[in-house]
């Protein structure tokens, strides 16, 4: 494991909705490198990168981590749909600082769809766009929750390049998916680090 | 910040947005009363500061849940929390954006209403003082409410029972420093009870209200 790793996992425990999910998870992750985080539905992907993205606390262990250098891709894209393609975008990079939303638009072939309503896009077009806002946030690390959910095989090729170009810039990413994108990347299977359910013993547990 | 604001207001103002909602309700208020209570002058007069400050109170209350709902619900606000603008800050500008699309309208709007109900000259000017004044905290305490319940849908029932007795010493004084004003009373002191109202909602509950939405987010 590298010393100087964006981003360090030690021990990670997390709960989703009181019930123990994950335990032990370790993993560091250093400039130029890409997680992919596998395991069937409901096996703690989700609450893990919520927590590597600061919203929820973890149980035990500690996520090791600039909390502004982490950039956070949900199921939701955050669009508004009464704003136009270009203003959703140019909202976050200026809260995000950067102001450069041209690289954004191309990245994702949007730059025809710029002066759209964003409420008049597809389900695919309204992903590109969320993940579009990756790119604007200039954050080095990117938490992404099943970034490709209904994207196009060409939409998941531009998606891929565009966390190629993300690590070749020295950014790295931890993405939970279910498909292969091409993309040089360690795995992870979250199944072999599943949290015991607490027996019937642990009633104390509830009310610590 | 800024960003944030301007957004925010642009969105109220596009289609959809509800930018309006609290301005047309206040006049339906004070439209429908003088039906109801009939339009003589001695028995509006004394209750039009009242009215006046009751219909601004549930005009705010109307579009209190729309502050943190949409945004939670298209994800915006998971976001924004893990964006470089403090929590904070997020719930000082959902307040502060909600004040410039309904306060601030309101307390504009507030002396036309005021000839509607019979309201003495002499009042108007403490109308629009008292409103100007009162109407951030009932956008500051909103907000609050509104992060507090954000996670609950259809949560709009338990946000205006948990509000309404907030904004209770705000209508008070608020309706207080009109009538004193009116009658020349000294209408400054419930004026200035009304700013220490604002001024502690303005300096606690932003604090308060990103202490819950961080809980309401996990």
């Amino acid at each position: 494991m590298s010393g100087d790793g964006l981003l360090t996992l030690r021990d990670v425990a997390v709960a989703r909705g009181g019930l123990p999910v994950l335990a032990g998870v370790s993993f560091a992750i250093a400039p130029g490198e890409a997680l992919v985080l596998r395991g069937p539905n409901g096996s703690g992907k989700t609450t893990l990168l919520r927590a590597i993205a600061g919203l929820q606390p973890v149980d035990a262990g500690a996520i090791e981590a600039d909390p502004d250098a982490i950039a956070y891709a949900a199921h939701a894209d955050g669009i508004k749909g009464t704003l136009t393609v270009a203003e959703n975008l140019s909202f976050w990079a200026g809260l995000f600082g950067t102001d450069d939303i041209s690289r954004a638009l191309s990245a994702f072939n949007l730059v025809d769809l710029a002066d759209r309503p964003a409420q008049a896009l597809s389900a695919g077009q309204k992903r590109r766009l969320g993940l579009s806002r990756l790119i604007v946030t200039g954050r080095p690390v990117w938490a992404l929750d099943e970034p490709t959910v209904s994207l196009d095989r060409a939409s998941v090729g531009l998606f891929a390049d565009a966390v190629r170009g993300h690590m070749e810039m020295g950014g790295a990413a931890v993405m939970a998916t279910h498909i292969d994108l091409g993309i040089d990347a360690r795995e992870l299977d979250l199944t072999g680090y599943r949290a015991a359910l607490p027996t019937s013993g642990a009633f104390d547990e509830a009310f610590q | 910040m800024i960003r944030l604001l301007t957004r925010d207001l642009r969105l109220a103002i596009r289609a959809g947005g509800g930018f309006g909602l609290a301005v047309a309700f206040f006049l339906i208020v004070s439209i429908l009363v003088p039906f109801g209570v009939g339009p003589d002058r001695a028995t509006l007069a004394p209750v039009a500061a009242g009215i006046l400050w009751v219909g601004a109170l549930l005009a705010c209350l109307l579009s209190l849940d729309r502050i943190f709902a949409t945004d939670h619900e298209d994800g915006s606000l998971e976001l924004l929390a893990t964006s470089p603008v403090p929590l904070e800050a997020l719930v000082a500008v959902k307040a502060l954006a909600h004040w410039l699309t309904t306060g601030l309208p309101l307390t504009l709007a507030a002396p036309l209403f005021g000839v509607f109900l019979s309201l003495p000259p002499s009042g108007m000017p403490w109308l629009i003082a008292s409103l100007a004044i009162g109407t951030p905290a009932l956008s500051m305490i909103g907000a609050f409410g509104a992060a507090l319940t954000v996670g609950l849908k259809r949560g709009g029932l338990l946000l205006s029972i948990l509000v309404l007795p907030l904004y209770v010493p705000t209508l008070i004084f608020g309706a207080d420093t009109v009538r004193r004003g009116i009658e020349d009373l000294g209408p400054m002191t419930p004026l200035t009870l009304l700013a220490g109202i604002t001024l502690g909602a303005i300096a606690l509950l932003p604090f308060a209200g990103a202490g819950v939405l961080r809980v309401n987010l996990r």
